[in-house]
C-alpha cells in the first residue's frame, strides 16, 4: 500500500508538471522519459516478474505502431480503434510467441533467441508487404484534434503518454500485490517448485508475456501517433528491444519504480553524451552498451540495489 | 520448376557460402558447448575481425589470405582477454546475465564501428576476386571455392585440436563436467577462455576467407550472427558435425530461397527453419555435447 501511495503521489505531480513548464524542449524531455519508461515497465513485467528474458520486445512495440498506422492510412478508421486494434494484436503476437516458446519448454538462451528471430521476421515480413508501405515506410496524415490522437501541444501528447505509462506501472504495482503477480514470480523463482504447488507455470507465463506484449504495443501506438512516421527497421528494428531491456536493467529489474529510475538516468546520459559528442552516430548506443556491461558486471541489481546496499551497508555499520 | 541448369549453379554456390557460414558457427558452436552460453557478440566480433583483415590489406598490404597468419591469432587473444576479463566475471551466477554482457558487447563494438569507420561499405580488391571455376558446367567464383575448402580445413584442424591433444581433453572435460575438472587439476578458468579464444579465432579465418568476396560494413555481422544461430540450433548446439552439415543446409536453403522468393523474402526461409527447430527439436539434429 505505501508503495501505491508514492506510485499515484508521484504520477499526480508528474501530470501537474505541464502546468508549470511551458517550454517544449523540457517538455519534450519529459515525453521521451515517460515513453521509454512504459517500453522498460512492458519488458520488466515479463522478465522482471516473470523471468523470462526477452531480446525481441520490438515484436510487440511494432505490431501496435503498425497495428494504429495501417487501420488510420489503408482504411481512415479512428486511431483510438486503431489504439485499441494495435494493442489487441501486440496481445495476439505476445500469446502466439509465448504459447509456442513456452509450450515447449524454452527457457533462458533459447528463449532470447526465440524472441529475437520473431522480431527479424516480422521486420522482414514488414519490408516485403505492401500494406505497411515496406521499405519506403508509413505516413500518418497530419491532422490534429483529439479524435485523431494527434495534438498541436507537446503537452497533449505529455498527457497521453502519462496515462498510457501510468497503466504500465498500476500493472506492476498489481503483480506485487495479486495472485497472479505472486504466481508469476514463483514460476521465476523456481518453476518445478511452483509446478509442485499446483501452479500452472505455462498458462502463467503466458499472461505475463501477454501483459507485457500489450504495454510494449501500447508504446508503439504512442510512438506512431507522436512521430506520424514508421518504417521496418523502427518499427521491428533491434533498437528496440534493446532499449526496453536496458531500461529496467539500469535501474533495478523485477523492481516496481526501477524502470522509471532507469529511463531517467539514461535520458540525463544520452543529454550529456549528446553535449560532448555531438550527434555523432553510434556513440550514444555505444555508451547504453558499455553501461549495460557495467551494469551486469558491478551492479546486478541495477541502481536500485545500490540504495538497498548502501543502506544496509549503513545499518550494519552503526550496529557494529 | 526451374531446370536444372539454373537449380544446380544456385545449389553449388548455397554450398560455397553455406561452409563459411559454418565456419562461423564452429565457434559459436564450440562456445555454447564449452560454456553453454550464447554469445550474442559473435557478429560483431566478425566484423570487428573484417575490419582487420580490410586495414591490414589497405594500410599495410598485406592480402586477406596472408592475413590468415595474423588474424587467427589476433581473434584469439580478443577472445581469451574478453572471457577471461569481462564475460567469466559477469555471470554472478545466472546465465541470463552473461546473455546481457555479449549483447553489452556487441552493442559496444558495432557502434564504435560506427563511429569510427562511419557506415561506407568497403571492399578489398584482390586480382583474382573476380576469377571463377567452372564446375559440373557451374561457374563459382574463386575465393567462394578457396573459402569452401578452408572452412572444411579449418573444421578439420578443429577436430583434431579437440580429440588429439591435451588442451582438446581438458575442454572436453570442462564441458561435460566442471567440477569433475575442477578436482583433477584442471584450470577451470583457463580452459573457459582458451575455448572462447578458439572460437573467436575461428572468426579470424573467417574473415581472412570471406574478405576477398564479401564487404565490411559496421552492421555486416547482423547478417551472420541469426544465420550462425540458426546453424548452431540446426546442427544441435555444441555439435562439430551438426555445425558443418547446418551450415551446407542453411547455405543452400538461402540461395534457392533467394532464386524462388526474391532476395528480401528469401531469408524468411531460414528464420523459419530456425523457428521450427527451436521449437520441435530444440537439441537439433545431431544433439551431442562438444
Amino acid at each position: 500500500m505505501r508503495n501505491l501511495a508514492i506510485l499515484v503521489g508521484l504520477f499526480v505531480v508528474l501530470g501537474a508538471l505541464p502546468v508549470f513548464i511551458q517550454s517544449d524542449v523540457w517538455l519534450n524531455s519529459l515525453i521521451m522519459i515517460l515513453f521509454v519508461a512504459l517500453l522498460g515497465q512492458a519488458w520488466n513485467i515479463l522478465a522482471g516478474y516473470g523471468g523470462q528474458f526477452s531480446f525481441g520486445h520490438a515484436a510487440f512495440f511494432g505490431t501496435g505502431a503498425y497495428g494504429v498506422a495501417v487501420l488510420q492510412v489503408q482504411l481512415g478508421l479512428s486511431p483510438w480503434i486503431g489504439l485499441v486494434v494495435g494493442v489487441a494484436a501486440a496481445g495476439l503476437v505476445a500469446a502466439f510467441i509465448g504459447a509456442v516458446s513456452f509450450r515447449y519448454g524454452l527457457r533462458g538462451s533459447y528463449f532470447a533467441l526465440v524472441t529475437l528471430a520473431f522480431a527479424e521476421v516480422l521486420r522482414i515480413l514488414s519490408n516485403s508487404v505492401p500494406f505497411t508501405g515496406a521499405g519506403v515506410g508509413i505516413l500518418i496524415p497530419l491532422e490534429p484534434g483529439l479524435a485523431h490522437l494527434q495534438f498541436t501541444s507537446k503537452a497533449g501528447y505529455y498527457w497521453l503518454i502519462w496515462a498510457m505509462a501510468l497503466a504500465a506501472f498500476l500493472a506492476a504495482w498489481w503483480l506485487n500485490n495479486s495472485r497472479f503477480g505472486a504466481r508469476l514470480m514463483a514460476v521465476r523463482d523456481n518453476e518445478d517448485a511452483a509446478r509442485a504447488l499446483g501452479v500452472s507455470a505455462f498458462r502463467i507465463k503466458l499472461g505475463g508475456i501477454v501483459l507485457s506484449g500489450c504495454f510494449s504495443g501500447l508504446a508503439g501506438v504512442f510512438y506512431a501517433q507522436y512521430y506520424l512516421y514508421l518504417d521496418p527497421g523502427i518499427a521491428y528494428g533491434p533498437a528496440i528491444s534493446v532499449e526496453s531491456l536496458l531500461v529496467p536493467i539500469v535501474g533495478g529489474i523485477g523492481t516496481l519504480f526501477g524502470p522509471l529510475l532507469g529511463a531517467v538516468t539514461l535520458h540525463i546520459l544520452s543529454e550529456i553524451t549528446r553535449d560532448i559528442f555531438g550527434d555523432a552516430p553510434g556513440i550514444s548506443l555505444a555508451i547504453y552498451g558499455a553501461v549495460l556491461i557495467v551494469i551486469v558486471l558491478f551492479l546486478p541489481r541495477g541502481l536500485a540495489g545500490l540504495g538497498r546496499i548502501s543502506a544496509r551497508r549503513l545499518l550494519s555499520r552503526r550496529s557494529a | 520448376m526451374p531446370d536444372i541448369a539454373i537449380l544446380l549453379p544456385s545449389v553449388l554456390n548455397g554450398i560455397t557460402t553455406g561452409a563459411l557460414y559454418a565456419l562461423v558457427a564452429l565457434g559459436l558452436t564450440l562456445i555454447y558447448g564449452v560454456l553453454h552460453i550464447i554469445n550474442f557478440a559473435h557478429g560483431s566480433l566478425l566484423m570487428l575481425a573484417l575490419y582487420g583483415v580490410y586495414f591490414l590489406a589497405v594500410g599495410l598490404g598485406v592480402g586477406p589470405y596472408q592475413a590468415l597468419v595474423l588474424m587467427p591469432i589476433a581473434m584469439f587473444a580478443v577472445g581469451y582477454l574478453l572471457q577471461r576479463f569481462v564475460i567469466g566475471k559477469a555471470s554472478h551466477a545466472r546465465d541470463e546475465n552473461i546473455l546481457l554482457v555479449t549483447l553489452g558487447l556487441s552493442i559496444v563494438i558495432e557502434n564504435l564501428a560506427v563511429y569510427f569507420f562511419r557506415s561506407d561499405t568497403r571492399i578489398v580488391d584482390t586480382p583474382w576476386s573476380f576469377e571463377v571455376v567452372e564446375f559440373l558446367g557451374a561457374f563459382l567464383p574463386l575465393p567462394k571455392v578457396i573459402a569452401f575448402f578452408g572452412a572444411l580445413a579449418t573444421a578439420a584442424a578443429l577436430w583434431v585440436l579437440m580429440t588429439r591433444t591435451e588442451l582438446g581433453r581438458a575442454i572436453r572435460a570442462v564441458a561435460k563436467e566442471r567440477k569433475g575438472a575442477r578436482l583433477v587439476g584442471i584450470d577451470v578458468e583457463h580452459v573457459y577462455a582458451m575455448s572462447f579464444g578458439i572460437g573467436i579465432g575461428c572468426l579470424g579465418i573467417a574473415a581472412c576467407l570471406l574478405m576477398p568476396s564479401y564487404y565490411v560494413t559496421p552492421q555486416v555481422g547482423h547478417g551472420f550472427v541469426l544465420i550462425a544461430f540458426t546453424i548452431v540450433v540446426l546442427g544441435g548446439m555444441g555439435s562439430f558435425v551438426g555445425a558443418l552439415i547446418g551450415g551446407l543446409i542453411i547455405g543452400v536453403v538461402e540461395s534457392l530461397g533467394g532464386l524462388f522468393l526474391g532476395e528480401s523474402l528469401g531469408q524468411i526461409g531460414i528464420f523459419a527453419i530456425f523457428i521450427l527447430i527451436l521449437l520441435f527439436r530444440p537439441t537439433g539434429l545431431l544433439g551431442h555435447k562438444v
